[in-house]
């Protein structure tokens, strides 16, 4: 499978990447990992006449502490950020999310930033930046603002990103007090889309009160979903089993997913229920460890 | 739109003329004639293309030539030492590591980088390392073990026991 014809450009600064985008219009496409876009390329459902390819623009992979926020470049490999000590001790969920995503080698080439801006709702970071409340900066020819995650997706592969907008960094707060986060999916064999994802991440005050949930769930819904009801039931409880069950049975009935190979609706539902009831559990568990 | 460019393929350079969507896989196999790199499934699942991009395994079917101009790539054909094979190869032959052969160089090859992060890994290292390879014949246990071999030789340690393992 070969993809349709298309011009090539690799730029080496953004201004240049921004220039071209302009020039070219909405026939230009960003690659980064290429390793969404190439695959629906191949299958031509995508066909840009132009890709402008990021990858020798320097200064966009990287991971930085920078005071209460981490920042993510958009071109830090999936790899990058699995294996990230200093990402990890913070926000394991990483390491859970990493494990799961396609397999090795495409961890090795596939970008978090090109995870979210291809704007899959089956895509797995997405959920994991809802429960970590992350914000995306985005690059224009009039500079750069910040998106919060849950502004960012707007409809099956549409994002925030517009045209002639570069997707450059995820930054992600660290909170205050004891966290932990936590993320899994079901899939039915290793590189497959979620049947359901949920990812967690929960704040605790010295009293052992929650004080801040956030819970996204993959593929089930057109959008990545936030589970605002099971947050809700969440903040302010010290997370006991009772209102843990609650939160897990509120996301099960929120989510819209929908019948295919995968399995039917009810399944679904029932696959949702089970896992954020098990990443609540399990985020909790990290934040007092 | 065909422009000529120049990629290092297991240390040589190979100069040809190709459009943008030129694969890497079809530049490897069909311009620069090294068909030990396999084109199994074409949707990046299988893991047949797998090659070694900078030290890193890649699916050659999901990267345009293009994209790997400056870097240095490796392939099967890449693998074996001046003086011998590779403790990979040597383990897939030792190990009945391979039916029909065909997974064999990708396998190999993801292997690699498997071994380099991971120079002792367990079963389950193995089996998750490989997780972006399929193998139609052998079911895999031959294909861990002959792994586990090529680390064991790497490391200098003991070879393991290369005997087909009964059940009584």
């Amino acid at each position: 499978m070969i993809p349709s014809s298309f011009d090539y450009s690799a730029p080496t600064t953004l201004e240049e990447a921004l220039n071209l985008l302009e020039e070219i219009g909405d026939e230009a496409k960003i690659l980064a990992g290429g390793h969404s876009l190439i695959p629906m390329m191949k299958l031509r459902f995508a066909e840009p006449e132009h890709l402008i390819d990021l990858s020798n623009v320097p200064g966009l992979s990287y991971i930085n502490t920078e005071g209460n926020t981490v920042k993510i470049g958009a071109m830090t490999r999936e790899v990058d950020a699995e294996e990230s000590e200093e990402l990890n001790k913070l926000f394991p969920i990483f390491k859970d999310v990493g494990k799961l995503i396609a397999d090795p080698q495409v961890r090795n080439f596939g970008t978090l930033g090109g995870n979210l801006a291809h704007g899959d709702a089956a895509n797995d970071q997405p959920a994991v930046m809802m429960a970590l409340n992350a914000e995306i900066e985005i690059i224009g020819k009039e500079g750069t603002r910040t998106v919060g995650i849950d502004d960012f997706f707007f409809g099956f592969y549409t994002t925030a990103v517009e045209e002639g907008e570069i997707l450059t960094a995820i930054k992600i707060p660290i909170p205050d007090g004891k966290f932990g986060s936590a993320y899994h999916k079901s899939e039915r064999k290793v590189g497959d889309y979620a049947t359901g994802g949920v990812g967690v991440q929960l704040t605790f005050d010295s009293s052992g009160t929650c004080t801040k949930a956030g819970i996204g769930l993959t593929n089930v819904n057109p959008t990545p979903l936030r589970a605002s009801r099971s947050e809700e039931a969440l903040v302010g409880t010290t997370v006991t089993d009772e209102v843990i069950e609650q939160a897990a049975q509120f996301a099960s009935e929120d989510c819209n997913p929908s019948a295919d190979l995968r399995g039917d609706e009810d399944y679904k539902r029932r696959i949702i229920k089970v896992l954020t009831k098990r990443m609540i559990v399990k985020a909790k568990e990290r934040a007092f460890s | 739109m065909k422009r000529e460019i120049t990629l290092k393929i297991n240390g040589e350079e190979y100069t040809s003329t190709v459009e943008p969507r030129t694969l890497l896989v079809h530049f490897i196999r069909e311009h620069a004639m090294l068909t030990g790199t396999h084109i199994g499934c074409d949707t990046s699942s299988c893991g047949a293309c797998t090659i070694l991009i900078d030290g890193k395994s890649a699916k050659s079917c999901t990267i345009l030539a293009i994209q790997a101009v400056g870097k240095e790539i490796t392939t099967v054909e890449g693998l074996a030492l001046a003086d011998g094979p590779h403790p990979l190869q040597e383990g897939f032959k030792e190990n009945h590591g391979l039916h029909c052969g065909f997974c064999t160089p990708g396998m190999m090859m993801r292997a690699v980088e498997l071994l380099e992060k991971n120079p002792n890994p367990t079963e389950e290292d193995i089996r998750w390392g490989i997780s972006g390879n399929l193998c139609r014949c052998t079911g895999y246990n031959n294909i861990v073990k002959a792994i586990k071999y090529a680390g064991a030789k790497m490391r200098g340690d003991e070879l393991p026991s290369t005997e087909p393992e009964f059940v009584e």
